[in-house]
């Protein structure tokens, strides 16, 4: 895995074989600012006013007690959910959040905390989906196939074959999704994420129902994305991977972001001691 | 032998016509999980249209071929706007509602369309004008005729050509995708109401072809033939698993071999004065070789749906169809 990503670093030197689209000269920017969400569902207050910041080039956790609402956030900021208030600026610009194809355009791409691939495909048709908010093809390109829309298909494919040689199941690439282990179906969501050239990777609970060492291999992957320029934005229940990997943290409780600072900080926080251990009796 | 041979050829046919309509149920359904009853009613529009084309251009001296053609291609793009109009109209804005309600829709639109055709084109039925030589080719013991082996080789193009589609190109992908998970295709950046729409306009563009050669097979169309073979065609979607391509195919093929031979051999096999107990009841109504049969071949329509009884009770999900789980 090391390798792989290393040897993918290596290449985005040069800007033809690059298989990441992250602007390392960027670094440091904000990419995403989120300003006073709030999600209602019926009497339940879900997002309080949440507002963050996520600068490129970052790994940016999101953590909190069950039900705290970070994928309410994570659905919202990926259009799944409309949002009762508040505004999303993502590289500079109001984010239209109406409609998930229109995120996924403007270069966010997520992952899901119950894998979400299209189980009757193959793991390179999957990849070649994920490229679908990139490419024009339309119902007459497609029948038609002008030289024009046959050269990109290949150049879909390839890169399609790139990707999933990036997260390391080029061997897969035949197979049907659902017939792929589960922390190849990871990797496999990973790679059609990346297939759109998202500018921020949302990933909700990589590390769910992974054991040890496929945890570590996974963090290697991530760690790989971040050295190529790529944002991140990571929910996760395992606390020491998100305390371990992430550049900055934010906690969630009951709707409403109680911290907000580099992991070190976060961990001493008594709010959020609190907020995961209880107040205690005093 | 003679028979058998001759309804295979028959069936095979039909079938190819119920399989191509089979398909525009089966792919909507595939997508957005509606039957779309409407369906058989876009075919009927599609046979109606290229009817009154080829009677205008019948007396005109043009080739047959061009005028057959000329047909189609006055079918095809009306059929489109008609799929893409209901699509749009009256399945769009119920696209979250409740299934009962586009379904009821549908029929409501199937109504709709059955009595736009009553005014434009009147209660009886168009004829093909006689402008196809229709020479027939012996086969062994059986024959068939020029317009059949047109509308087979057509029907295996076209499922031939929509597989290609679906399974080959990109658009095909989106459309897989869209069909297995709307939400998440979203995500990626499938324009869902894209797909969806050209969804109905091809499945619509197949209907239209397949109503021309349904009626030019049968020589007439009438404004109230898309409710049976939609019916029948819906019927092959379900007995090969509704939404599966490769399914409505089969399905098509195989109820239209079943009706076929099943007309070919009901008189015969309920000629109750075959067996001799029967006979010797009857007494004089079987003297002489008189025959006396219980059905005829006029019970041709039972057939398909008495196959959809048995595979609605037998193999729900059909012959080719998921299990359903995996649909939850």
């Amino acid at each position: 895995m090391n390798g792989l990503a290393a040897q993918a670093g290596a290449r985005s030197g040069t800007p033809e074989s690059r298989v990441l689209s992250g602007q390392p000269s960027l670094v440091g920017e904000t990419l995403l600012e989120a300003r006073d969400i709030g999600k209602r569902f019926g009497g339940v207050q879900a997002l309080k006013a949440v507002s963050l910041t996520i600068r490129r080039g970052e790994i940016y956790g999101l953590i909190g007690p069950n039900g705290a609402g970070k994928t309410t956030l994570f659905n919202v900021f990926t259009g799944l959910y409309p949002r009762d208030s508040g505004e999303v600026i993502f590289a500079g610009q109001s984010l239209r959040l109406e409609s998930p194809h229109i995120v996924a355009a403007a270069g966010i791409a997520r992952t899901f905390q119950n894998i979400r691939l299209f189980g009757n495909m193959t793991a390179r048709e999957n990849v070649m989906v994920g490229r679908h908010v990139r490419t024009r093809c339309g119902v007459f390109g497609a029948i038609l196939r002008t030289a024009g829309q046959r050269a990109e298909e290949r150049a879909i494919r390839g890169r399609a074959d790139d990707l999933l040689r990036y997260v390391g199941i080029a061997d897969r690439a035949d197979s049907l999704a659902r017939h792929l282990s589960y922390g190849d179906q990871r990797r496999l969501e990973i790679a059609r994420a990346l297939a759109s050239e998202p500018q921020l990777l949302a990933l909700d609970e990589p590390a769910a129902g992974m054991n040890a060492t496929e945890t570590a291999a996974l963090r290697t992957l991530i760690e790989g994305l971040r050295a190529d320029g790529l944002t991140i934005l990571l929910i996760e229940h395992d606390v020491k991977l998100v305390l371990g990997l992430c550049d900055r943290v934010a906690v969630l409780d009951y709707g409403e972001k109680i911290a907000e600072d580099v992991p070190e900080v976060v961990r001493a926080d008594p709010r959020v001691i609190e907020a995961y251990l209880g107040t205690g009796t005093h | 032998m003679e028979t058998l041979l001759q309804q295979i050829i028959n069936g095979l046919t039909t079938g190819s016509v119920y399989a191509v309509v089979a398909l525009g149920y089966t792919m909507v359904y595939g997508v957005i999980q509606l039957i779309n009853f409407a369906h058989g009613e876009v075919v009927m529009i599609g046979a109606m249209v290229a009817f009154g084309v080829i009677t205008g251009l019948a007396g005109s001296g043009l080739p047959a071929s061009m005028i057959v053609a000329a047909g189609v291609l006055a079918a095809v793009p009306a059929c489109m706007a008609i799929g893409y109009s209901l699509e749009r109209v009256a399945y769009r804005p119920l696209r979250h509602a409740p299934r009962l309600a586009p379904l009821i829709t549908a029929i409501g639109m199937s109504i709709i369309l059955q009595h736009v055709a009553l005014l434009i084109w009147g209660r009886n039925p168009l004829a093909f004008p006689q402008i196809i030589a229709n020479p027939t080719v012996s086969i062994g013991l059986a024959e068939i005729s020029a317009v059949q082996i047109a509308i087979i080789l057509l029907s295996f193009l076209m499922m031939g050509g929509l597989s290609w589609f679906v399974y080959r190109t990109r658009f095909g992908i989106a459309m897989r995708a869209t069909a297995e998970n709307v939400q998440v295709a979203g995500l990626m950046g499938i324009n869902a109401d894209r797909v969806i729409a050209a969804t109905f306009v091809i499945g619509a563009a197949l209907g239209a072809v397949a109503g021309v050669m349904f009626g030019t097979y049968y020589g007439i169309a009438h404004y109230t033939m898309g409710f049976t073979l939609g019916l029948k065609a819906f019927s092959a979607a379900v007995l090969g698993g509704i939404g599966n391509l490769p399914g409505a195919m089969v399905g098509g093929l195989l109820l239209g071999l079943v009706e076929a031979l099943g007309t070919g051999y009901i008189g015969d096999l309920t000629n109750l004065c075959q067996w001799p107990v029967v006979d010797a009841w009857l007494g004089e109504r079987c003297a002489d070789g008189a025959h006396f049969i219980l059905f005829g071949s006029n019970y041709q329509d039972v057939f398909a749906f008495v196959m959809l009884i048995l595979v609605l009770v037998f193999r729900p999900s059909g012959l080719l169809g998921e299990r359903v789980s995996e649909r939850a």
